[in-house]
């Protein structure tokens, strides 16, 4: 039974222990749990040693892609994650602690997650952030539910420009609610701005948008927020918190609610998780935010210190009626966030936002000489673009696999009629020589 | 002179005409300890007798206020949103929450009067 060596026992001094306590035997000892609560099998092979586990997980490691040039993106992005986020967020105080059951007690997590909250409205420009959600997806439903609760109204707009997973959290989530979920087909890559504007009337609560949306490309909401207002409705916009370092915020633009994925700050891609996701609101709406708040005060002797605040909102206080039933967050990956935005400063986060566009612009200028290779141009884009390819995607993306490169994300899987489109996304990390050697592989894989 | 009706859920309505002013009675704010925060309908809203019409928000619980007779919000009182402290001070005076506009008022019926309420009172 200790083949493997976890157990510095022998079978001697094991039989001794169980005499000592009145046993006659291991088995004995679970008898009182009843044999048919008791696990027959696990179905795992024959146990490893520790060394022996260490090779096996690493060969498994190996199968990653690491060596791969990965030009995929599609929510989740390959971006430098300086040392510092690793090395401060790996700090017991930070690594082993679960959400704050005796949340004043933990006065360091509190005012990380107060310095996040800080950090996610300076980079959105809203008046109020929660202490975070658990990804993209969850945030858009979110906002939705707190768009239906702030407006008494049961319909949704979403923009089919909007990423697919979001949109199928979003309806997951709404689904058994008396709501109306309306998406709109996307034109051109873009918002169909004439169709939308036959649907919005008072029953609308929320139109949701994307910036840049799921084609790449880049748009200003300013005029829609105008028009969702005029109705006492509210516009949500999803977006890529890199961008922000080039684009205008969606605070500037009006947006009431801003969400999105906070995996390109500081989390690695880990095989789609863990991330984090962010919510951030007008300061007016703060009452009808999900999740937890945490605020700034002062103790009995005057002294700085953090409390979650506006509890009433939670379901441990308003049962049924909370504004959410996520009362935890995901403090280590939000953490994460915080340092790598603390890490690179403002002027590092306009400067990586300039290299990711930048570069994008490179591969796109390179990629549309290929022979049959057009590009979508009915915006500008940050780092991701749709190209046309002579031939269906998910083909050619099969090909340059074969070559260590993850081409993009092939359209056709979510939009009907878009088997030859493929949205491919260049970050900072990606070298000169990768590009070139992607168009050179493209090029080949497209003529052949 | 206005008259003031009372709900076994401690709402008290004073009817004036064809309005009325609905508030929480001064048991039900000392109950609630110190309150943060009160969440007012939309003016226009109609609501039936009953109805969840607001929410109140204390440093010990969060509950719902409810509608003493179906009607329509006419006016709610601001004031509650920068002093909610105000329904301490003075629950059945100034810290009136929503008018209604009154739109039947044999509902009445299922109401309590003063005497009654303070009758019902001793029997918590």
């Amino acid at each position: 039974m200790n083949d493997s060596h976890y157990c510095p026992h022998t079978p001697e001094e094991i039989q001794e222990m169980l005499s000592a306590i009145g046993v006659a035997s291991v088995e004995e000892l679970f008898s009182p749990i009843p044999s048919e609560l008791r696990a027959k099998t696990f179905n795992l092979p024959p146990g490893l040693s520790e060394f022996e586990t260490f090779d096996k997980m690493k060969s498994i490691a190996a199968d990653n892609g690491g060596g791969m040039s990965a030009f995929v993106g599609g929510g989740f992005y390959d971006h430098i994650i300086p040392a510092a986020v690793d090395h401060l967020s790996g700090r017991a105080e930070f690594y082993t602690a679960y959400t704050p059951y005796q949340p004043e007690c933990s006065q360091g997590t509190l005012q990380a997650l107060f310095e996040y909250q800080t950090a996610i409205c300076r980079l959105t420009g809203m008046g109020v952030s929660n202490a975070s959600l658990y990804d993209g997806g969850t945030a858009c439903a979110e906002a939705a539910m707190m768009a239906l609760r702030i407006t008494g109204r049961n319909k949704i707009i979403v923009d089919g420009c909007v990423n697919p997973f979001s949109r199928q959290v979003l309806k997951t989530y709404l689904y058994n609610l008396d709501v109306e979920v309306v998406e709109i087909a996307p034109l051109d890559g873009l918002l169909n701005r004439e169709e939308l504007a036959g649907m919005l009337d008072e029953s609308v609560a929320a139109v949701l948008v994307q910036n840049p949306n799921f084609f790449g490309c880049v748009d200003d909401f300013t005029a829609l927020a105008q028009q969702v207002h005029a109705l006492d409705a509210l516009l949500i916009a999803s977006v890529y918190p890199i961008s922000l370092g080039l684009l205008a915020t969606p605070g500037e633009m009006g947006v009431d609610i801003t969400v999105g994925d906070g995996q390109s700050l500081g989390n690695p891609l880990s095989f789609g998780g863990p991330s984090f996701g962010f919510i951030a609101a007008k300061k007016a709406h703060i009452r009808n935010m999900p999740g937890r708040i945490i605020g700034e005060t002062v103790d009995k002797q005057g002294r700085r210190g953090f409390v979650l605040t506006l509890q009433a909102r939670e379901q441990h206080i308003k049962r049924h009626k909370a504004t959410s039933n996520i009362c935890s967050n995901q403090g280590l990956c939000a953490l994460r966030g915080l340092i790598f935005l603390s890490a690179i400063g403002r002027q590092g986060l306009v400067d990586m936002a300039r290299m990711n566009r930048d570069k994008a612009e490179y591969a796109k200028s390179q990629l549309v000489s290929i022979p049959g290779v057009t590009v979508l141009q009915s915006a500008a884009t940050f780092n991701e673009f749709t190209i046309f390819l002579p031939k269906p995607a998910d083909g050619v993306v099969a090909e340059l696999l074969k070559k260590d490169i993850i081409a993009g994300v092939p359209l056709g899987q979510y939009y009907q009629g878009s088997e030859n489109c493929l949205v491919v996304t260049v970050t900072e990390k990606r070298s000169r020589k990768e590009i070139d050697r992607l168009v050179r592989e493209l090029e080949v894989a497209v003529c052949n | 002179m206005a008259e003031m009706y009372f709900t076994k859920e401690h709402e008290w309505i004073k009817v004036t005409g064809a309005t009325g002013k609905v508030g929480i009675s001064e048991h039900a704010a000392h109950e609630l300890g110190d309150i943060t925060f009160v969440e007012l309908p939309k003016v226009g809203k109609t609501v039936k007798q009953f109805d969840v019409l607001a929410a109140i928000e204390s440093v010990k619980a969060a509950s719902d206020i409810f509608a003493p007779l179906s009607g329509k919000v006419l006016a709610v009182n601001e004031d509650l949103d920068t002093t909610p402290e105000t329904v301490n001070e003075s629950a059945e005076e100034k810290a009136w929450m929503v008018e209604l506009e009154i739109s039947d008022s044999a509902e009445l019926k299922n109401l309590m009067t003063q005497d009654q309420y303070n009758e019902f009172l001793k029997t918590l």
